[in-house]
């Protein structure tokens, strides 16, 4: 059974309760029969990539060279994540309900579970207080001074697990994660449990026997809120404290083009770390760009158009020149499927490729002095461009508070100046976008916006140019321009299993993947050795050469 | 040619007798000389062994008394006019290769391939000087 996890990055709403919950292997089954819809509703927005041949291969046939490498156990898509709504959010909610109807079916119901939760959790001290004045008054005995003061007690440290809570759980949440967040999940067990027994016991203890022992009461009302309130503790350390010391480094590569970098992460489940590195991949690697890939693809082709069919074993038939390169580009892009004509191509391959090596091949010079030609028209274009803008910005000055006074003639506002100048600089700008093959990443708005935040915040041309000189991250471009939102997590360990040394996971999106591996940071025994301060001294050692 | 402290040297040397060129109110011998007991053994050049604080011929001017001589650069200097080399300070070799009072200057010089030219030609009965 080979199944991907998903999770998708479309949730933006802003209240968490504590302990989300999850009912554990119930719920699990039921996300698995959803899954397979969910999962086929998913592959189809998966699969409609931006016209990319390179990438639509093996998108398609991604699944099956995943067969081959990540074996039987890829986890399977639950979707699920945890959320909780404030009120005011569940009006924005049904709003989006009709984008992906299961889904959020599912994120409504443990949303609305994580709020009884909460609510019981902070009803039922007050509860305890509350129950005997209800259903014994006169049996009670009356509060004295050390009760009323466990009151006060009771009721700040209410206030303060509220403020706690408020600040670790609601949130807005980042991502949806594939599978249940496992400390979570077990903290709002433990939360239940724990809550649970203490009604048992009340109602056992208490209201059964109506006991007259109000400061007992409040006593045990306390010792509740006391305990919820080291829970709280032992859920920051879990769910925040644990992961901050650095334990494990890893790589991360894009695939279509190596662009590599290396962080260092605590000790986390595969699907928290797979979702620090997208955070940290949108700020640091540069944008994807799909155009810088096409000369790869061309010499790619261009190297399989030329080959020369040689017959080099005797029993090749006569058949075509074209029948046997496509049978060996089928050898060479396919899965090894039907053997049969593996088989034969692949004897008759090798022999072919060899010849095609010792073939006099003039590609890497024809790469070698296209790339120069690229670089040369590349610096031309920059240092037009670059005169060309210093010389727009000469033109726009900064008017002085007095000079506001005297001439109130032609006055602009930033957005004005900026379209007021750019027509100068628009054409050496488009022209070097276009040999960076950029030019889709900016439009002409996005340009003068740019250009009059420039004008406003003082800054020099080189400052304005920086940004279209260098690819930046994907975070600096328009939102429209964020091509993935949607990742797929593909790993052949559990996603909820921690990182553990050598672990090698996949984060694909549709035009490409992140290749992450992780290696675990060694233990580093250090040493100490003293240097007395009076211990530096040194000779002159001279060679010298003298004529006689 | 590997300086032991205490043990005695062996080498293969050439006799290089340099007849001193006036010039001006000077005799010169026309080369340059390096290294020496106060001086870095390990910046130099020429030597095989680092730690070698010998005299050695750095620079030899063109058509000068010792090119004429059969000095070569890279010589080792083991004696001058009788005085040893091996154990001096750079100041002390210039001094002695430069007395106003001597015309003629004996060297005793060694190199790498005198004592390889020495082996060759007597084949493998000549007992290697190597320490």
């Amino acid at each position: 059974m080979d199944t991907e996890s998903t999770y998708s990055g479309y949730s933006y709403y802003s209240g968490r309760s504590r302990g989300s919950h999850r009912h554990g292997e119930r719920s699990r089954d039921r996300h698995k029969s959803r899954s397979k819809d969910s999962r086929s509703e998913k592959s189809v927005t998966i699969n409609t990539p931006p016209a990319e041949p390179l990438l639509g291969d093996s998108s398609v046939r991604g699944e099956q060279v995943q067969d081959d490498n990540w074996g039987e156990t890829t986890t399977a898509v639950t979707g699920t994540s945890e959320h909780s709504l404030s009120q005011e959010d569940i009006v924005r909610i049904t709003k989006d309900l009709e984008d992906s109807v299961g889904l959020d079916c599912r994120r409504y119901f443990t949303l609305t579970l994580a709020v009884i939760l909460g609510l019981l959790v902070f009803l039922t001290p007050l509860a305890f207080l509350v129950l005997p004045h209800l259903l014994w008054p006169e049996k009670l005995q009356s509060c004295g001074t050390a009760c009323e003061g466990l009151f006060i007690s009771v009721a700040f440290k209410l206030l303060i697990l509220l403020l706690a809570v408020w600040a670790l759980f609601f949130r807005p949440p980042r991502a949806g994660l594939p599978r249940v967040f496992v400390f979570r999940a077990l903290l709002a067990v433990l939360v239940l449990l724990f809550v649970v027994s203490y009604w048992l016991f009340y109602g056992v203890r208490i209201l059964d026997s109506q006991d007259e022992n109000y400061q007992g009461i409040v006593q045990y009302a306390v010792s509740l809120v006391d305990a919820l309130l080291f829970i709280h503790y032992l859920a920051i350390v879990l769910l925040e404290l644990r992961q901050l010391q650095p334990c494990f480094s890893v790589c991360v590569t894009r695939s279509t083009d190596g662009e590599t970098r290396h962080y260092n992460l605590g000790q986390l489940s595969i699907q928290r770390a797979a979702l620090a590195i997208l955070e940290h991949y949108y700020c640091d690697f540069p944008v994807h760009n799909p155009a810088l890939l096409s000369a790869s693809k061309s010499r790619a082709a261009k190297h399989l158009a030329g080959l020369k069919v040689y017959n080099v074993d005797g029993e090749f038939p006569a058949a075509s020149a074209e029948v046997f390169k496509a049978k060996l580009k089928a050898y060479l892009l396919d899965s090894p499927g039907n053997n049969a004509a593996a088989g034969l191509a692949h004897s008759q391959s090798r022999a072919m490729i060899a010849a095609a090596a010792r073939r006099r091949d003039t590609s890497h010079n024809e790469l070698y002095y296209e790339e120069a030609e690229h670089e040369r028209r590349v610096r031309k274009r920059k240092a037009r461009l670059v005169v060309a803008v210093e010389e727009a910005f000469t033109h726009i000055k900064r008017m002085q508070e007095e000079e506001q006074k005297k001439a109130p003639g032609d006055v602009m506002d930033p957005r004005e100046a900026a379209q007021a100048i750019f027509p100068s600089m628009a054409r050496a700008l488009q022209k070097y976008l276009r040999t960076t093959k950029q030019q889709h990443c900016h439009s002409m708005e996005s340009i003068q916006q740019h250009l009059a935040f420039c004008i406003t915040n003082n800054m020099t041309p080189k400052a304005f140019l920086e940004s279209y000189l260098t690819p930046g991250p994907t975070l600096q471009y328009s939102r429209d321009h964020w091509l993935a939102r949607q990742w797929t997590l593909i790993s052949e360990a559990s996603v909820t299993s921690g990182l553990k040394d050598g672990s090698v996971f996949l984060l694909k999106c549709v035009d490409f993947s992140l290749v992450v591996t992780a290696k675990k940071i060694p233990y580093i025994q250090m040493s100490e050795e003293y240097i007395d301060p009076k211990s530096h001294k040194f000779v002159l050692r001279l060679q010298s050469e003298t004529s006689v | 040619m590997s300086v032991n402290p205490g043990q005695p040297v062996v080498a293969v040397v050439q006799r290089i007798e340099i007849k001193k060129l006036r010039q001006g109110e000077n005799l010169i011998l026309g080369f340059s000389i390096g290294g020496g007991m106060d001086q870095d053994p390990g910046q130099n050049p020429f030597s095989e062994d680092k730690t070698d604080k010998g005299i050695y011929v750095t620079r030899i001017s063109p058509g000068g008394p010792a090119d004429v001589a059969g000095l070569m650069m890279g010589d080792k200097i083991m004696q001058v006019n009788g005085w040893d080399m091996t154990m001096v300070t750079h100041d002390q070799a210039r001094k002695r290769l430069t007395k106003k009072k001597e015309d003629v200057v004996r060297l005793l010089v060694t190199r790498k391939s005198l004592e390889e030219a020495v082996k060759q030609s007597m084949g493998k009965k000549y007992p290697c000087y190597k320490q």
